[in-house]
């Protein structure tokens, strides 16, 4: 029997934007057993609470991620809203699922960048970062700001985007869609690609489940899960079906994003043609008292936010629990198996977003 | 429209945590989370579960320094939330499949979040 | 922008920010912005690097990861704090497991604000802190002659 050895993995590594560390226990250059540890970015944001208003705290929300900001941001408020018994405008809901999906799209184009940076593709990552850029001037377009926006608040929205702007974002989806499908096609169909990923870090639909995973890795595996299809904001208007694939490897996980991706692409087209008219906010009076777990889909998975007020300005405890943070049991489970060479691409399949995780 | 789904909280008794966990599993649930509150004296411990966007809490109240069972035999990823309860509140948790025994979450002050900290004021830097 | 000498690479290290920051870092690189241009490059290795480039501010925990990189990194060398974060701890200043900024730590050369900081700011800021860079190695340059004719005359 060979020897085992221990090798470290981060916090500072090359190919992580993040801190996080795996210690990897290897029988030559199999991974047998990996232990991740975290908390280099732990801040403590959810004891905020006690120093921020209920209203103030959106914007905390919105900082936990600076990828996810707006869906932690609507999350947070949707929240809120459903304590307080606040009917938010249809303009604003529609408004909200545009933002949320211009979000999804720009992880997503984030995320294949440094999927493709981990399996040494250089020229598919600057490809799809470029990509990523024409979003982001939507969103700077639209909001002011790039990765945080600052446009969700409790009872809808803060800014309006015209009819103008809606119908140019509308005449650019389509040569956008164009690009979206020759970059994914690389990704689904390169014979590199599918070298690298297929087969990779599998795991099955039943242990997925089990292991409460979330988002595209649990999509990838064959669970049919996402927090869309309860129709929150504008998604119960819009036709929403999860995207599913079954192989349960790398590869299957990387053909959900760039599916989404398009299914975003498609659902930022029905919000416009289907932009309602009228107010984008509502004004909210009072103080919040009860709780919720208010929960939305992000680009990685699941979002909870466990509200807790008690009749005053202050929350009594906002409990955030983050996809990244579901999906570490299943990254434990698949790396065992994989070459030392692989663990980046394996870690970086369930898109971990370190920030989130540790708040 | 805001998000309308009905959320079941269930009162658990400490000794029934683990049957009562045991009857979701068998039911096809998946744990969502697990989460501590600080309610003056004591905490809350939420175990959320959800099946096809059902979503039921089983709701433990302790006093502090009560040991807890580790629900991981039942749900083997368990462990990062049971983890996060130990290192943040302090809650004592036993026999967790992978035991990162308070070095899952570093923090500058123990258990940061714990009732027994209550009063002085920790944010720093105001 | 000056015609610049030398080919200045960058270690960056995500301290407790969320992100944001880290990502517009990123999209530095990235054919739009394209800081490679200027030979700008982005390494892991601290015993390559010129500059430090930090975001977020400064937690318990990786107050030594910060402090043993910083060491790491050979003379001259330029600290660059990213975002409002790690320039007072940001948003997030009040948190119980956040210290502060960056400059509790280590010395900082150049601030960028913002939150996020933008990559046109980003690229200014590291443009400033190369002028400094410049400055610095003029110094050990200039004391390592005096020491050698201090040296010579003796």
């Amino acid at each position: 029997m060979s020897e085992r050895i221990i090798v470290p993995f981060g916090p500072q590594h090359p190919v992580l934007p993040e801190p996080i560390h795996i210690d990897l226990v290897l029988e030559d250059e199999t991974v047998v057993e990996a232990i991740p540890s975290i908390g280099y970015i732990h801040r403590g944001l959810e004891q905020l609470v006690q120093k921020r208003e209920y209203t103030e705290y959106v914007y905390v929300a919105e900082r936990i991620c600076g990828i996810c900001s707006f869906i932690h941001a609507l999350c947070y408020s949707q929240g809120i809203e459903h304590i307080m018994e606040v009917e938010v405008p249809d303009r604003a809901r529609y408004l909200r699922t545009i933002w949320s999906e211009c979000s999804r799209l720009h992880s997503h184009l984030l995320w294949l960048g440094l999927f493709a940076d981990s399996m040494g593709f250089e020229n598919l990552f600057m490809r799809s970062w470029q990509l990523r850029e024409s979003v982001l001037d939507v969103f700077e377009d639209t909001t002011g700001g790039r990765i945080i926006q600052g446009t969700c608040k409790i009872g809808g929205v803060r800014r309006d985007i015209e009819q103008e702007k809606l119908d140019e974002m509308h005449r650019t989806l389509d040569p956008f869609e164009e690009k979206c499908r020759d970059l994914g096609d690389v990704f689904l169909n390169d014979e590199t690609v599918k070298y690298r990923l297929q087969g990779l870090g599998v795991i099955s639909k039943d242990e997925a489940y089990a292991l409460g995973a979330a988002g595209p890795t649990a999509r990838a595996s064959g669970v049919a899960m996402d927090h869309r299809e309860t129709g929150y904001a504008a998604y119960g208007d819009l036709g929403f079906k999860p995207v599913v694939e079954t192989a349960g490897d790398c590869y299957a996980r990387c053909a959900v994003r760039v599916k989404e991706v398009y299914a975003s692409i498609d659902l930022i087209r029905k919000a416009i043609e289907g932009m309602p008219d009228g107010a984008i906010d509502v004004k909210v009076k009072g103080t919040p008292n009860g709780e919720f777990f208010s929960r939305a889909e992000q680009p990685r998975g699941e979002v909870v936010h466990y509200l807790k007020a008690n009749g005053t300005k202050h929350l009594a405890r906002a409990r955030i629990r983050t996809p990244t943070l579901a999906n570490i049991p299943p990254l434990v489970k698949m790396l065992p198996g994989a070459q030392l060479a692989d663990v980046p691409v394996v870690v970086l399949s369930i898109d971990p977003c370190i920030s989130c995780t540790e708040r | 429209m805001t998000v309308k789904e009905e959320q079941t909280i269930i009162g658990v008794a400490l000794e029934n945590l683990l049957s009562e966990v045991g009857k979701l599993y068998a039911d096809g649930y998946r744990l969502v989370q697990i989460g501590c509150t600080d309610i003056g004296d004591s905490y809350e411990v939420n175990y959320s579960f959800d099946k096809g966007y059902q979503f039921i809490n089983l709701r433990l109240t302790l006093r502090p320094e009560t040991e807890v069972p580790s629900i991981t035999g039942t749900y083997w990823g368990a462990f990062v939330y049971e983890n996060e309860m130990h290192d943040l509140f302090g809650i004592p948790v036993t026999g967790i499949n992978i035991d990162f025994k308070g070095t899952f979450i570093r923090t500058a002050e123990k258990y940061p979040l714990s009732v027994t900290k209550r009063g002085g004021d920790r944010c720093q830097n105001v | 922008m000056a015609f610049m000498k030398r080919s200045p690479w960058i270690l960056h290290y995500d301290a407790s920010s969320c992100n944001g920051c880290d990502i517009e870092v990123l999209a530095c690189l990235t054919p739009l912005y394209d800081v490679e241009r200027f030979g700008i490059i982005n390494t892991g290795n601290p015993k390559h690097a010129d500059v430090l480039l930090i975001t977020g501010g400064i937690n318990a925990q990786n107050r030594e990861v910060v402090e043993n990189i910083y060491e790491q990194i050979p003379e001259p060398k330029v600290v660059i704090a990213v975002g409002a974060c790690a320039a007072t701890g940001g948003i997030f200043r009040e948190c119980y497991n956040i210290i502060g900024g960056i400059d509790k730590v280590i010395p900082v050369d150049v601030y960028i604000p913002g939150c996020a900081a933008r990559p046109e700011q980003i690229i200014d800021g590291v443009v400033a802190a190369l002028s400094i860079l410049e400055e610095k190695r003029a110094k050990m340059n200039g004391a390592a002659q005096e020491t050698e004719q201090a040296g010579e005359s003796t």
